[in-house]
């Protein structure tokens, strides 16, 4: 006998990220969803972001990590809330994990949420989390043919930043090439360059998540 | 690695509509994969093979059906077929597009006794 199914296979994952939507919704906190490749200036990014918002948001971190909590360590000197999700080896974060994550917030004191996704650039994009926003880091030494190969998560995210543009005199990255190649794929993207070394692109970066924050207050 | 929870999604999924049947056992799944969802077919199986037995579903077969990724030209209104990583338009070389197919991800139906 054939029963016939048609459904997605990440429906219990997406109907979880739907009421951690609700509930960061209620709260009016913006969450953005941060994802690369390993090493490509995850929790950099996030440093740089508090240092740039902080007088001007009440902002929290959820690092998600394998199973180290070296890059929790390093938010939490920053002194703003931080919780850490070790996913004992899964390469990405789910629904429920944040949903645990939410629960140890001080939810009624936040404008922002950053939560830092495993390095991985597959499947971080498939588990809807209940974030308002995607945003991918490419880091200028890993090359700019990523588009190519990751296609899924260029065209789902809703920011891509270039990392590390402090590196284009020394390999090779057409930046032209690359930006014409993602907004192809992705016309509505927003790309910044920037370098979390030498906080180069890091005001411009901060401005569109003030804005961001701001269209989801009306 | 990354294809675990999916496996384990598909799983849960598949055995939650064989009991709703009122199956025995589940003898197929049929799954639609695009090909820009970047999961692989064998690890799928590896993992299904790893987390199915002592459920309804052990020793089901998996037909995963593949979904190539077509899209549109965003200059010329072209339709293509993605060629390995090439995102050119074969009419007027505009890189990128528009996808009208390659990122689906369900379970179409199993086949159950
Ligand atoms: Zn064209």
């Amino acid at each position: 006998m054939k029963v016939s199914v048609i459904e997605g296979i990440l429906s219990a994952n997406d109907e979880i990220a739907m009421q951690n939507k609700q509930v960061l919704d209620a709260h009016g906190i913006c969450a953005i969803n941060i994802m690369a490749a390993p090493g490509g200036g995850k929790t950099s990014l996030i440093l740089r972001t508090i240092d740039a918002l902080r007088h001007l948001l009440r902002i929290a971190v959820i690092e998600g990590d394998v199973a180290s909590t070296v890059d929790a360590d390093q938010v939490a000197t920053k002194a703003i809330p931080v919780v850490q999700i070790n996913t004992g080896g899964a390469c990405h974060l789910e629904a429920p994990m944040l949903r645990r994550a939410l629960e140890q917030l001080p939810l009624e004191g936040l404008d922002l949420l950053l939560i830092e996704n495993v390095g991985n650039l597959i499947c971080p994009v498939e588990f809807k989390l209940g974030e308002d926003l995607n945003v991918m880091i490419a880091s200028v030494p890993e090359g700019d043919d990523k588009p190519y190969k990751y296609p899924s998560i260029f065209v789902a995210v809703d920011a891509v930043v270039i990392n590390k543009i402090d590196l284009l005199p020394y390999v090779h990255f057409d930046i032209a090439a690359f930006r014409k190649l993602v907004l192809g794929m992705n016309p509505g993207v927003k790309i910044f360059e920037v370098s979390c070394e030498t906080g180069l692109g890091i005001e411009s970066w901060a401005e569109w998540i003030v804005q961001q924050r701001e269209r989801k207050q009306k | 690695m990354h294809e675990l929870s999916i496996t384990q999604s598909v799983l849960n999924i598949v055995i939650d509509h064989a009991q709703r049947a009122c199956a025995r056992r589940v003898i197929a799944i049929n799954l639609v994969i695009g090909e820009l969802t970047g999961f692989v077919d064998d690890s799928i199986q590896f993992y299904f093979d790893m987390l199915s037995p002592g459920t309804i579903a052990a020793g089901a077969t998996l037909h995963i059906r593949r979904i190539l990724a077509r899209l549109r030209c965003r200059a010329c209104g072209e339709e293509f077929m993605l060629k390995g990583s090439n995102w050119l338009c074969p009419k007027c070389l505009t890189s990128g597009g528009e996808i009208l197919a390659g990122r689906e991800f369900l379970i179409e139906s199993i086949e159950v006794e």
